[in-house]
Protein backbone atom coordinates (compact mmCIF):
# COMPACT_ATOMS: atom_id res chain seq x y z
CA UNK A 1 0.00 0.00 0.00
CA UNK A 2 2.81 2.33 0.94
CA UNK A 3 4.31 1.76 -2.50
CA UNK A 4 1.10 2.99 -4.14
CA UNK A 5 1.12 6.22 -2.18
CA UNK A 6 4.81 6.66 -2.81
CA UNK A 7 4.38 6.12 -6.54
CA UNK A 8 1.48 8.55 -6.68
CA UNK A 9 3.53 11.20 -4.91
CA UNK A 10 6.60 10.43 -6.97
CA UNK A 11 4.74 10.71 -10.29
CA UNK A 12 3.66 14.26 -9.41
CA UNK A 13 7.21 15.27 -8.66
CA UNK A 14 8.49 13.45 -11.74
CA UNK A 15 6.07 15.27 -14.01
CA UNK A 16 6.96 18.65 -12.56
CA UNK A 17 10.66 17.94 -12.96
CA UNK A 18 9.99 16.64 -16.47
CA UNK A 19 8.20 19.82 -17.47
CA UNK A 20 11.01 21.96 -16.16
CA UNK A 21 13.57 19.74 -17.93
CA UNK A 22 11.83 19.95 -21.32
CA UNK A 23 11.36 23.70 -20.96
CA UNK A 24 14.99 24.22 -19.95
CA UNK A 25 16.58 21.96 -22.56
CA UNK A 26 14.65 23.31 -25.54
CA UNK A 27 14.92 26.87 -24.26
CA UNK A 28 18.67 26.28 -23.97
CA UNK A 29 18.80 25.26 -27.64
CA UNK A 30 16.88 28.42 -28.51
CA UNK A 31 19.30 30.63 -26.62
CA UNK A 32 22.21 29.10 -28.52
CA UNK A 33 20.79 30.68 -31.68
CA UNK A 34 19.22 33.82 -30.25
CA UNK A 35 21.15 35.55 -27.50
CA UNK A 36 19.50 36.16 -24.16
CA UNK A 37 20.40 39.79 -24.66
CA UNK A 38 18.40 40.01 -27.88
CA UNK A 39 15.51 38.15 -26.23
CA UNK A 40 15.34 40.68 -23.41
CA UNK A 41 16.23 43.94 -25.20
CA UNK A 42 14.80 43.67 -28.74
CA UNK A 43 11.42 45.42 -29.02
CA UNK A 44 9.92 43.38 -31.84
CA UNK A 45 8.67 39.80 -31.99
CA UNK A 46 8.51 38.57 -35.59
CA UNK A 47 9.52 34.90 -35.65
CA UNK A 48 7.35 34.02 -38.64
CA UNK A 49 8.54 36.90 -40.83
CA UNK A 50 11.45 36.72 -43.23
CA UNK A 51 13.51 38.92 -40.92
CA UNK A 52 13.04 37.16 -37.65
CA UNK A 53 13.23 39.23 -34.48
CA UNK A 54 12.96 37.71 -31.04
CA UNK A 55 12.25 40.43 -28.49
CA UNK A 56 9.93 39.09 -25.81
CA UNK A 57 8.60 42.49 -24.68
CA UNK A 58 5.59 42.77 -27.01
CA UNK A 59 4.33 39.44 -25.69
CA UNK A 60 5.09 40.35 -22.06
CA UNK A 61 3.36 43.72 -22.52
CA UNK A 62 0.29 42.04 -24.03
CA UNK A 63 0.18 39.49 -21.23
CA UNK A 64 0.46 42.05 -18.46
CA UNK A 65 -1.93 44.48 -20.14
CA UNK A 66 -4.65 41.85 -20.18
CA UNK A 67 -3.85 40.73 -16.64
CA UNK A 68 -3.94 44.35 -15.46
CA UNK A 69 -7.36 44.95 -17.04
CA UNK A 70 -8.58 41.72 -15.45
CA UNK A 71 -7.36 42.87 -12.04
CA UNK A 72 -8.91 46.33 -12.42
CA UNK A 73 -12.23 44.53 -12.92
CA UNK A 74 -11.72 41.72 -10.47
CA UNK A 75 -10.26 43.44 -7.39
CA UNK A 76 -13.08 45.92 -6.65
CA UNK A 77 -15.77 43.46 -7.67
CA UNK A 78 -14.13 40.64 -5.73
CA UNK A 79 -13.75 42.81 -2.62
CA UNK A 80 -17.39 43.90 -2.68
CA UNK A 81 -18.56 40.30 -3.13
CA UNK A 82 -16.25 39.05 -0.40
CA UNK A 83 -17.38 41.68 2.10
CA UNK A 84 -21.00 41.04 1.27
CA UNK A 85 -20.74 37.26 1.52
CA UNK A 86 -18.56 37.21 4.60
CA UNK A 87 -20.26 39.91 6.69
CA UNK A 88 -23.78 40.49 5.39
CA UNK A 89 -25.20 37.55 3.49
CA UNK A 90 -27.44 35.06 5.25
CA UNK A 91 -26.39 31.43 5.31
CA UNK A 92 -28.88 30.66 2.54
CA UNK A 93 -27.60 33.38 0.21
CA UNK A 94 -24.06 32.19 0.83
CA UNK A 95 -24.98 28.58 0.09
CA UNK A 96 -26.32 29.63 -3.29
CA UNK A 97 -23.85 32.37 -4.21
CA UNK A 98 -20.55 30.68 -3.39
CA UNK A 99 -20.99 27.65 -5.67
CA UNK A 100 -22.12 29.98 -8.44
CA UNK A 101 -18.97 32.05 -8.12
CA UNK A 102 -16.81 28.97 -7.98
CA UNK A 103 -18.62 27.59 -11.01
CA UNK A 104 -17.03 30.41 -13.05
CA UNK A 105 -13.82 28.40 -12.79
CA UNK A 106 -15.49 25.28 -14.18
CA UNK A 107 -16.70 26.83 -17.44
CA UNK A 108 -14.41 25.69 -20.31
CA UNK A 109 -12.22 28.63 -21.25
CA UNK A 110 -12.98 28.16 -24.95
CA UNK A 111 -16.55 29.12 -24.08
CA UNK A 112 -15.28 32.32 -22.48
CA UNK A 113 -13.20 32.92 -25.60
CA UNK A 114 -16.08 32.86 -28.04
CA UNK A 115 -18.35 34.62 -25.53
CA UNK A 116 -15.80 37.44 -25.51
CA UNK A 117 -15.32 37.59 -29.27
CA UNK A 118 -18.96 37.25 -30.30
CA UNK A 119 -20.80 38.92 -27.44
CA UNK A 120 -18.66 41.18 -25.24
CA UNK A 121 -16.55 42.82 -27.96
CA UNK A 122 -19.58 43.81 -30.14
CA UNK A 123 -21.26 45.38 -27.10
CA UNK A 124 -18.11 47.28 -26.18
CA UNK A 125 -17.72 48.42 -29.78
CA UNK A 126 -21.04 50.24 -29.48
CA UNK A 127 -19.68 52.19 -26.51
CA UNK A 128 -16.10 52.61 -27.73
CA UNK A 129 -16.27 53.30 -31.49
CA UNK A 130 -12.66 52.62 -32.49
CA UNK A 131 -12.37 49.36 -30.59
CA UNK A 132 -10.97 46.75 -32.92
CA UNK A 133 -12.54 43.31 -33.32
CA UNK A 134 -9.49 41.84 -31.62
CA UNK A 135 -8.44 43.86 -28.59
CA UNK A 136 -7.21 43.43 -25.03
CA UNK A 137 -10.07 45.24 -23.32
CA UNK A 138 -12.82 42.66 -23.82
CA UNK A 139 -10.79 39.57 -22.91
CA UNK A 140 -9.36 41.48 -19.95
CA UNK A 141 -12.84 42.23 -18.63
CA UNK A 142 -14.02 38.65 -19.15
CA UNK A 143 -10.89 37.32 -17.45
CA UNK A 144 -11.67 39.64 -14.54
CA UNK A 145 -14.91 37.75 -14.03
CA UNK A 146 -13.32 34.40 -14.72
CA UNK A 147 -10.83 34.80 -11.87
CA UNK A 148 -13.49 35.79 -9.31
CA UNK A 149 -13.15 32.34 -7.74
CA UNK A 150 -9.68 33.50 -6.70
CA UNK A 151 -10.25 37.16 -5.94
CA UNK A 152 -13.74 36.99 -4.39
CA UNK A 153 -13.84 33.48 -3.05
CA UNK A 154 -10.39 33.44 -1.50
CA UNK A 155 -10.90 36.89 -0.04
CA UNK A 156 -14.14 35.68 1.46
CA UNK A 157 -12.42 32.62 2.92
CA UNK A 158 -9.75 34.82 4.46
CA UNK A 159 -12.32 37.21 5.95
CA UNK A 160 -14.45 34.37 7.25
CA UNK A 161 -11.31 33.01 8.90
CA UNK A 162 -10.97 36.07 11.13
CA UNK A 163 -12.00 34.84 14.60
CA UNK A 164 -15.53 35.72 15.63
CA UNK A 165 -14.31 37.21 18.92
CA UNK A 166 -12.56 39.98 16.97
CA UNK A 167 -15.82 40.80 15.19
CA UNK A 168 -17.65 40.79 18.53
CA UNK A 169 -15.07 43.16 20.00
CA UNK A 170 -15.84 45.66 17.26
CA UNK A 171 -19.62 45.34 17.56
CA UNK A 172 -19.37 45.64 21.34
CA UNK A 173 -17.84 49.10 20.85
CA UNK A 174 -20.91 50.19 18.90
CA UNK A 175 -19.37 49.83 15.43
CA UNK A 176 -21.57 49.27 12.39
CA UNK A 177 -21.26 46.20 10.19
CA UNK A 178 -19.73 48.28 7.42
CA UNK A 179 -17.07 49.76 9.68
CA UNK A 180 -16.31 46.38 11.23
CA UNK A 181 -15.93 44.85 7.77
CA UNK A 182 -13.76 47.59 6.30
CA UNK A 183 -11.72 48.69 9.33
CA UNK A 184 -11.28 45.45 11.27
CA UNK A 185 -12.04 42.33 9.25
CA UNK A 186 -10.53 43.33 5.91
CA UNK A 187 -7.23 44.58 7.40
CA UNK A 188 -7.03 41.47 9.57
CA UNK A 189 -7.51 39.26 6.53
CA UNK A 190 -5.31 41.29 4.23
CA UNK A 191 -2.65 38.66 3.58
CA UNK A 192 -5.25 36.11 2.50
CA UNK A 193 -7.08 38.66 0.42
CA UNK A 194 -3.91 39.77 -1.37
CA UNK A 195 -2.85 36.15 -1.84
CA UNK A 196 -6.14 35.59 -3.67
CA UNK A 197 -5.48 38.62 -5.85
CA UNK A 198 -2.02 37.38 -6.77
CA UNK A 199 -3.23 33.86 -7.57
CA UNK A 200 -5.97 35.47 -9.68
CA UNK A 201 -3.38 37.58 -11.49
CA UNK A 202 -1.25 34.50 -12.02
CA UNK A 203 -4.25 32.70 -13.45
CA UNK A 204 -4.95 35.64 -15.77
CA UNK A 205 -1.35 35.68 -16.96
CA UNK A 206 -1.42 31.97 -17.72
CA UNK A 207 -4.85 31.98 -19.38
CA UNK A 208 -4.66 30.84 -23.01
CA UNK A 209 -7.89 30.18 -24.86
CA UNK A 210 -9.70 33.45 -24.14
CA UNK A 211 -6.78 35.57 -25.29
CA UNK A 212 -5.94 33.36 -28.25
CA UNK A 213 -9.50 33.69 -29.53
CA UNK A 214 -10.38 37.27 -28.64
CA UNK A 215 -7.19 39.33 -28.26
CA UNK A 216 -5.71 38.88 -31.71
CA UNK A 217 -2.40 37.43 -32.87
CA UNK A 218 -0.43 40.57 -33.34
CA UNK A 219 2.63 41.04 -31.13
CA UNK A 220 2.22 44.69 -30.43
CA UNK A 221 4.20 46.70 -27.92
CA UNK A 222 1.32 48.88 -26.77
CA UNK A 223 -0.66 49.82 -23.70
CA UNK A 224 -3.74 50.76 -25.73
CA UNK A 225 -6.48 48.30 -24.77
CA UNK A 226 -8.35 48.93 -28.04
CA UNK A 227 -5.66 47.44 -30.26
CA UNK A 228 -5.08 43.79 -31.08
CA UNK A 229 -2.18 42.24 -29.19
CA UNK A 230 -0.67 38.87 -28.53
CA UNK A 231 0.10 37.33 -25.18
CA UNK A 232 2.81 34.82 -24.34
CA UNK A 233 0.31 31.98 -24.14
CA UNK A 234 -1.40 33.21 -27.31
CA UNK A 235 1.89 32.98 -29.20
CA UNK A 236 2.58 29.46 -27.96
CA UNK A 237 -0.85 28.33 -29.16
CA UNK A 238 -0.46 30.03 -32.53
CA UNK A 239 2.88 28.40 -33.22
CA UNK A 240 1.79 25.04 -31.87
CA UNK A 241 -1.18 25.09 -34.28
CA UNK A 242 0.99 25.59 -37.36
CA UNK A 243 3.10 22.88 -39.00
CA UNK A 244 6.52 23.66 -37.72
CA UNK A 245 9.49 21.44 -38.36
CA UNK A 246 10.77 19.93 -35.15
CA UNK A 247 13.86 21.74 -33.98
CA UNK A 248 13.31 24.87 -36.09
CA UNK A 249 13.92 28.20 -34.40
CA UNK A 250 10.20 29.03 -34.37
CA UNK A 251 9.53 25.71 -32.70
CA UNK A 252 12.22 26.30 -30.10
CA UNK A 253 11.00 29.83 -29.45
CA UNK A 254 7.83 28.59 -27.79
CA UNK A 255 9.93 26.91 -25.13
CA UNK A 256 11.78 30.12 -24.43
CA UNK A 257 8.46 31.95 -24.11
CA UNK A 258 7.11 29.08 -22.02
CA UNK A 259 10.09 29.26 -19.70
CA UNK A 260 9.60 33.00 -19.22
CA UNK A 261 5.93 32.37 -18.46
CA UNK A 262 6.82 29.61 -16.05
CA UNK A 263 9.19 31.88 -14.14
CA UNK A 264 6.58 34.65 -13.91
CA UNK A 265 3.88 32.25 -12.72
CA UNK A 266 6.28 30.64 -10.25
CA UNK A 267 7.18 34.00 -8.71
CA UNK A 268 3.50 35.01 -8.41
CA UNK A 269 2.46 31.74 -6.85
CA UNK A 270 5.36 31.78 -4.40
CA UNK A 271 4.37 35.25 -3.22
CA UNK A 272 0.76 34.13 -2.84
CA UNK A 273 1.71 31.03 -0.87
CA UNK A 274 4.00 33.02 1.37
CA UNK A 275 1.21 35.52 2.06
CA UNK A 276 -1.26 32.75 2.80
CA UNK A 277 1.08 31.14 5.27
CA UNK A 278 1.23 34.45 7.11
CA UNK A 279 -2.52 34.49 7.78
CA UNK A 280 -2.32 32.04 10.62
CA UNK A 281 0.65 33.70 12.26
CA UNK A 282 -1.36 36.62 13.57
CA UNK A 283 -3.89 35.15 15.94
CA UNK B 1 -25.37 41.40 -9.95
CA UNK B 2 -27.90 40.26 -7.38
CA UNK B 3 -25.15 40.23 -4.80
CA UNK B 4 -24.04 43.73 -5.75
CA UNK B 5 -27.50 45.26 -5.71
CA UNK B 6 -28.38 43.76 -2.36
CA UNK B 7 -25.03 44.95 -1.07
CA UNK B 8 -25.95 48.46 -2.15
CA UNK B 9 -29.27 47.96 -0.40
CA UNK B 10 -27.53 46.96 2.80
CA UNK B 11 -25.22 49.96 2.65
CA UNK B 12 -28.23 52.23 2.18
CA UNK B 13 -29.90 50.63 5.18
CA UNK B 14 -26.90 51.38 7.30
CA UNK B 15 -26.85 55.03 6.39
CA UNK B 16 -30.56 55.46 6.79
CA UNK B 17 -30.42 53.78 10.17
CA UNK B 18 -27.60 56.07 11.29
CA UNK B 19 -29.47 59.16 10.28
CA UNK B 20 -32.66 58.20 12.00
CA UNK B 21 -31.01 56.88 15.12
CA UNK B 22 -31.45 60.10 17.05
CA UNK B 23 -35.15 60.15 16.39
CA UNK B 24 -35.57 56.55 17.52
CA UNK B 25 -33.59 57.37 20.61
CA UNK B 26 -35.94 60.13 21.69
CA UNK B 27 -39.05 58.07 21.24
CA UNK B 28 -37.41 55.62 23.57
CA UNK B 29 -36.72 57.95 26.41
CA UNK B 30 -40.02 56.58 27.48
CA UNK B 31 -41.81 57.94 30.45
CA UNK B 32 -41.29 55.17 32.97
CA UNK B 33 -41.24 57.20 36.14
CA UNK B 34 -38.00 56.93 38.03
CA UNK B 35 -38.69 56.89 41.72
CA UNK B 36 -36.22 58.61 44.02
CA UNK B 37 -35.19 55.46 45.84
CA UNK B 38 -34.28 53.81 42.55
CA UNK B 39 -31.69 56.38 41.63
CA UNK B 40 -28.95 54.00 42.59
CA UNK B 41 -30.36 51.20 40.42
CA UNK B 42 -28.59 51.05 37.05
CA UNK B 43 -30.36 48.12 35.42
CA UNK B 44 -33.66 46.53 36.28
CA UNK B 45 -34.38 43.14 34.74
CA UNK B 46 -38.10 42.38 34.66
CA UNK B 47 -39.43 38.89 33.88
CA UNK B 48 -36.70 38.34 31.33
CA UNK B 49 -36.74 35.13 29.34
CA UNK B 50 -34.34 34.43 26.51
CA UNK B 51 -34.56 31.79 23.80
CA UNK B 52 -31.96 30.28 21.49
CA UNK B 53 -34.38 29.03 18.85
CA UNK B 54 -36.82 27.00 20.92
CA UNK B 55 -34.51 26.47 23.86
CA UNK B 56 -35.41 28.70 26.78
CA UNK B 57 -32.01 29.60 28.17
CA UNK B 58 -33.20 32.22 30.70
CA UNK B 59 -36.39 31.85 32.69
CA UNK B 60 -38.17 34.84 34.20
CA UNK B 61 -35.15 36.63 35.54
CA UNK B 62 -35.89 39.51 37.92
CA UNK B 63 -33.06 41.54 39.36
CA UNK B 64 -31.99 45.09 40.14
CA UNK B 65 -28.35 45.82 39.43
CA UNK B 66 -27.05 48.67 41.60
CA UNK B 67 -25.16 51.57 40.03
CA UNK B 68 -21.40 51.99 40.53
CA UNK B 69 -21.11 48.66 42.27
CA UNK B 70 -19.66 45.36 41.12
CA UNK B 71 -22.22 42.64 40.59
CA UNK B 72 -20.98 39.09 40.06
CA UNK B 73 -22.95 36.37 38.33
CA UNK B 74 -21.94 32.89 39.41
CA UNK B 75 -23.21 29.40 38.74
CA UNK B 76 -22.21 26.12 37.12
CA UNK B 77 -21.47 25.85 33.37
CA UNK B 78 -24.57 26.21 31.25
CA UNK B 79 -26.55 28.00 33.96
CA UNK B 80 -27.15 31.02 31.72
CA UNK B 81 -24.90 33.58 33.38
CA UNK B 82 -23.07 34.47 30.18
CA UNK B 83 -26.37 34.40 28.28
CA UNK B 84 -27.78 36.95 30.74
CA UNK B 85 -24.65 39.10 30.47
CA UNK B 86 -24.90 39.13 26.67
CA UNK B 87 -28.53 40.31 26.90
CA UNK B 88 -27.36 43.59 28.44
CA UNK B 89 -25.51 44.70 25.29
CA UNK B 90 -27.67 42.60 22.96
CA UNK B 91 -24.73 40.56 21.65
CA UNK B 92 -27.19 37.76 20.91
CA UNK B 93 -28.53 39.85 18.05
CA UNK B 94 -25.42 39.05 16.01
CA UNK B 95 -26.67 35.51 15.51
CA UNK B 96 -29.96 34.26 14.10
CA UNK B 97 -32.61 32.56 16.20
CA UNK B 98 -32.72 34.70 19.34
CA UNK B 99 -35.79 35.94 21.19
CA UNK B 100 -36.17 38.12 24.26
CA UNK B 101 -39.25 38.31 26.46
CA UNK B 102 -39.76 40.73 29.32
CA UNK B 103 -37.75 43.89 29.82
CA UNK B 104 -34.38 45.20 30.88
CA UNK B 105 -34.70 48.84 31.90
CA UNK B 106 -31.57 50.95 31.74
CA UNK B 107 -31.56 53.90 34.15
CA UNK B 108 -31.55 56.85 34.26
CA UNK B 109 -32.79 56.96 30.64
CA UNK B 110 -35.58 54.43 31.19
CA UNK B 111 -34.77 52.67 27.90
CA UNK B 112 -35.89 49.08 27.53
CA UNK B 113 -32.69 47.40 26.32
CA UNK B 114 -34.43 44.39 24.78
CA UNK B 115 -36.91 46.46 22.80
CA UNK B 116 -36.33 45.68 19.11
CA UNK B 117 -36.48 49.38 18.24
CA UNK B 118 -33.55 50.33 20.46
CA UNK B 119 -30.54 51.74 18.60
CA UNK B 120 -28.01 48.95 19.19
CA UNK B 121 -25.00 51.04 18.21
CA UNK B 122 -25.91 53.64 20.81
CA UNK B 123 -26.68 50.98 23.41
CA UNK B 124 -23.35 49.25 22.94
CA UNK B 125 -21.52 52.52 23.32
CA UNK B 126 -23.14 52.94 26.72
CA UNK B 127 -22.58 49.33 27.75
CA UNK B 128 -19.08 48.08 27.04
CA UNK B 129 -17.84 44.52 27.18
CA UNK B 130 -14.64 42.65 28.01
CA UNK B 131 -14.51 39.09 26.75
CA UNK B 132 -13.35 35.75 28.06
CA UNK B 133 -10.28 35.49 25.88
CA UNK B 134 -8.33 38.67 25.21
CA UNK B 135 -9.46 39.77 21.76
CA UNK B 136 -7.46 42.81 20.68
CA UNK B 137 -7.69 43.80 17.05
CA UNK B 138 -4.68 42.82 14.94
CA UNK B 139 -3.61 46.46 14.97
CA UNK B 140 -1.20 48.56 17.00
CA UNK B 141 -1.73 49.09 20.72
CA UNK B 142 -2.63 52.71 20.02
CA UNK B 143 -5.10 51.89 17.24
CA UNK B 144 -6.83 49.31 19.42
CA UNK B 145 -7.83 52.00 21.89
CA UNK B 146 -8.37 54.72 19.30
CA UNK B 147 -10.76 52.55 17.29
CA UNK B 148 -13.67 52.94 19.70
CA UNK B 149 -13.17 56.70 19.74
CA UNK B 150 -13.16 56.86 15.95
CA UNK B 151 -16.29 54.71 15.87
CA UNK B 152 -17.86 57.35 18.07
CA UNK B 153 -17.00 60.05 15.60
CA UNK B 154 -14.01 61.58 17.40
CA UNK B 155 -11.79 62.94 14.63
CA UNK B 156 -9.54 65.40 16.43
CA UNK B 157 -6.11 63.78 16.67
CA UNK B 158 -5.16 65.53 19.89
CA UNK B 159 -8.34 64.46 21.65
CA UNK B 160 -7.84 60.89 20.51
CA UNK B 161 -4.26 60.98 21.75
CA UNK B 162 -5.30 62.28 25.16
CA UNK B 163 -8.11 59.78 25.52
CA UNK B 164 -5.91 56.87 24.49
CA UNK B 165 -3.36 57.84 27.11
CA UNK B 166 -6.08 58.34 29.73
CA UNK B 167 -7.65 54.95 28.97
CA UNK B 168 -4.30 53.16 29.04
CA UNK B 169 -3.43 54.84 32.34
CA UNK B 170 -6.83 53.90 33.78
CA UNK B 171 -6.20 50.31 32.73
CA UNK B 172 -2.79 50.39 34.43
CA UNK B 173 -1.06 49.68 31.14
CA UNK B 174 0.44 53.03 30.20
CA UNK B 175 3.83 52.58 31.85
CA UNK B 176 4.26 49.19 30.16
CA UNK B 177 3.30 50.22 26.64
CA UNK B 178 4.02 53.94 26.33
CA UNK B 179 7.26 53.24 24.41
CA UNK B 180 5.68 50.76 22.04
CA UNK B 181 2.28 52.16 21.19
CA UNK B 182 2.89 51.27 17.58
CA UNK B 183 3.70 47.59 18.03
CA UNK B 184 1.04 45.05 17.19
CA UNK B 185 -1.21 44.29 20.16
CA UNK B 186 -0.49 40.59 19.71
CA UNK B 187 3.08 41.16 20.86
CA UNK B 188 1.78 41.91 24.37
CA UNK B 189 1.39 39.19 27.00
CA UNK B 190 -2.04 37.69 27.63
CA UNK B 191 -2.60 39.77 30.75
CA UNK B 192 -1.48 42.95 28.97
CA UNK B 193 -3.78 42.12 26.06
CA UNK B 194 -6.71 41.79 28.43
CA UNK B 195 -5.90 45.12 30.09
CA UNK B 196 -5.65 46.60 26.61
CA UNK B 197 -9.16 45.29 25.92
CA UNK B 198 -10.32 46.97 29.13
CA UNK B 199 -8.62 50.22 28.06
CA UNK B 200 -10.34 49.90 24.69
CA UNK B 201 -13.70 49.48 26.39
CA UNK B 202 -13.32 52.36 28.87
CA UNK B 203 -11.90 54.79 26.31
CA UNK B 204 -15.41 55.58 25.11
CA UNK B 205 -16.54 56.10 28.72
CA UNK B 206 -19.40 53.62 28.94
CA UNK B 207 -21.89 53.72 31.80
CA UNK B 208 -21.67 50.00 32.35
CA UNK B 209 -18.89 47.50 31.73
CA UNK B 210 -19.66 43.82 31.29
CA UNK B 211 -16.93 41.29 32.04
CA UNK B 212 -17.35 37.75 30.73
CA UNK B 213 -14.94 35.59 32.75
CA UNK B 214 -12.17 38.09 32.03
CA UNK B 215 -9.40 36.19 33.78
CA UNK B 216 -10.15 32.60 32.85
CA UNK B 217 -7.34 32.56 30.28
CA UNK B 218 -4.80 34.34 32.50
CA UNK B 219 -2.14 33.44 35.06
CA UNK B 220 -2.63 34.34 38.77
CA UNK B 221 -0.49 37.50 38.67
CA UNK B 222 -2.29 38.90 35.63
CA UNK B 223 -5.58 37.89 37.26
CA UNK B 224 -4.68 39.88 40.38
CA UNK B 225 -3.93 42.97 38.30
CA UNK B 226 -7.23 42.69 36.43
CA UNK B 227 -9.15 42.27 39.69
CA UNK B 228 -7.52 45.38 41.19
CA UNK B 229 -8.38 47.24 38.05
CA UNK B 230 -12.02 46.14 38.17
CA UNK B 231 -12.31 47.36 41.77
CA UNK B 232 -10.77 50.71 40.81
CA UNK B 233 -13.16 51.09 37.90
CA UNK B 234 -16.32 50.91 39.99
CA UNK B 235 -15.79 54.53 41.04
CA UNK B 236 -16.57 55.49 37.47
CA UNK B 237 -19.03 52.91 36.23
CA UNK B 238 -21.32 50.01 36.96
CA UNK B 239 -19.72 46.62 36.57
CA UNK B 240 -21.26 43.22 35.97
CA UNK B 241 -18.87 40.29 35.97
CA UNK B 242 -19.52 36.68 35.08
CA UNK B 243 -17.07 34.38 36.75
CA UNK B 244 -16.42 30.70 37.29
CA UNK B 245 -14.10 31.50 40.11
CA UNK B 246 -15.96 31.79 43.43
CA UNK B 247 -13.00 33.35 45.23
CA UNK B 248 -12.91 35.99 42.54
CA UNK B 249 -16.59 36.79 43.04
CA UNK B 250 -16.01 36.99 46.79
CA UNK B 251 -12.92 39.19 46.36
CA UNK B 252 -14.20 41.77 43.94
CA UNK B 253 -17.97 41.96 44.00
CA UNK B 254 -20.44 43.89 46.14
CA UNK B 255 -23.46 41.91 45.00
CA UNK B 256 -23.69 38.36 43.74
CA UNK B 257 -26.33 36.52 41.79
CA UNK B 258 -26.35 32.73 41.78
CA UNK B 259 -27.84 31.18 38.65
CA UNK B 260 -28.84 27.62 38.00
CA UNK B 261 -30.51 26.07 34.94
CA UNK B 262 -31.51 29.44 33.48
CA UNK B 263 -32.95 30.85 36.68
CA UNK B 264 -31.62 33.41 39.08
CA UNK B 265 -31.79 31.39 42.29
CA UNK B 266 -30.57 34.02 44.69
CA UNK B 267 -29.36 37.60 44.54
CA UNK B 268 -27.92 39.42 47.49
CA UNK B 269 -24.96 41.23 48.93
CA UNK B 270 -21.86 39.16 48.27
CA UNK B 271 -21.06 38.60 51.95
CA UNK B 272 -24.58 37.28 52.53
CA UNK B 273 -24.40 34.92 49.55
CA UNK B 274 -21.14 33.46 50.76
CA UNK B 275 -21.75 33.39 54.52
CA UNK B 276 -25.48 33.09 54.89
CA UNK B 277 -27.17 31.92 51.70
CA UNK B 278 -30.95 31.61 51.91
CA UNK B 279 -31.30 28.90 49.31
CA UNK B 280 -30.08 25.33 49.69
CA UNK B 281 -28.79 25.25 46.08
CA UNK B 282 -26.78 28.43 46.63
CA UNK B 283 -25.30 27.00 49.79
CA UNK B 284 -24.35 23.76 48.06
CA UNK B 285 -22.70 25.69 45.22
CA UNK B 286 -20.73 28.22 47.25
CA UNK B 287 -19.53 25.52 49.65
CA UNK B 288 -18.31 23.51 46.69
CA UNK B 289 -20.70 20.58 46.93
CA UNK B 290 -21.37 20.82 43.18
CA UNK B 291 -20.28 22.97 40.33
Amino acid sequence: MLAVFFTAGFITIFITVGIVYVLLSDAFKFFQVVSLKEFLTQKEWTPVFATKKFGIWPLVAGTFLIAAIAMVVSIPLGLLIAIYLSEYASVRVKEIAKPIIEFLEAVPTVVYGYFTLLFVTPILQKIIPNLEAFNSLAPGIVLGFMILPYTASMAEDAMKGVPQRIREASYALGATKLRTATHIILPAAVSGVVAGFILGASRAIGETMVVAIAAGMYPNLTLDPREPIQTMTGYIVQVALGDLPYGSIEYLSIFAVGLALFIIAFVFNSIALWLRSRIREIY
Amino acid sequence: MVAVSSLIGTIKDIFIKRESSNRIDKSFTNPISIRKNEEDIKIEVKDLSFYYGKFRALKNINVKIPAKKITALIGPSGCGKTTLLRCFNRMHDLYPGFKYEGAIILYPDGINIVDMKVDLLDLRRKIGMVFQKPNPFPKSVYENVAYGLRVNGVKNKKIIQEKVEWALRSAGLWEEVKDRLNTNAYNLSGGQQQRLCIARAIAIEPEILLFDEPTSALDPISTGKIEELIIELKEKLTIIIVTHNLQQAARVSDYTGFMYLGELVEFNRTDKIFTNPQNKLTEDYVTGRFG
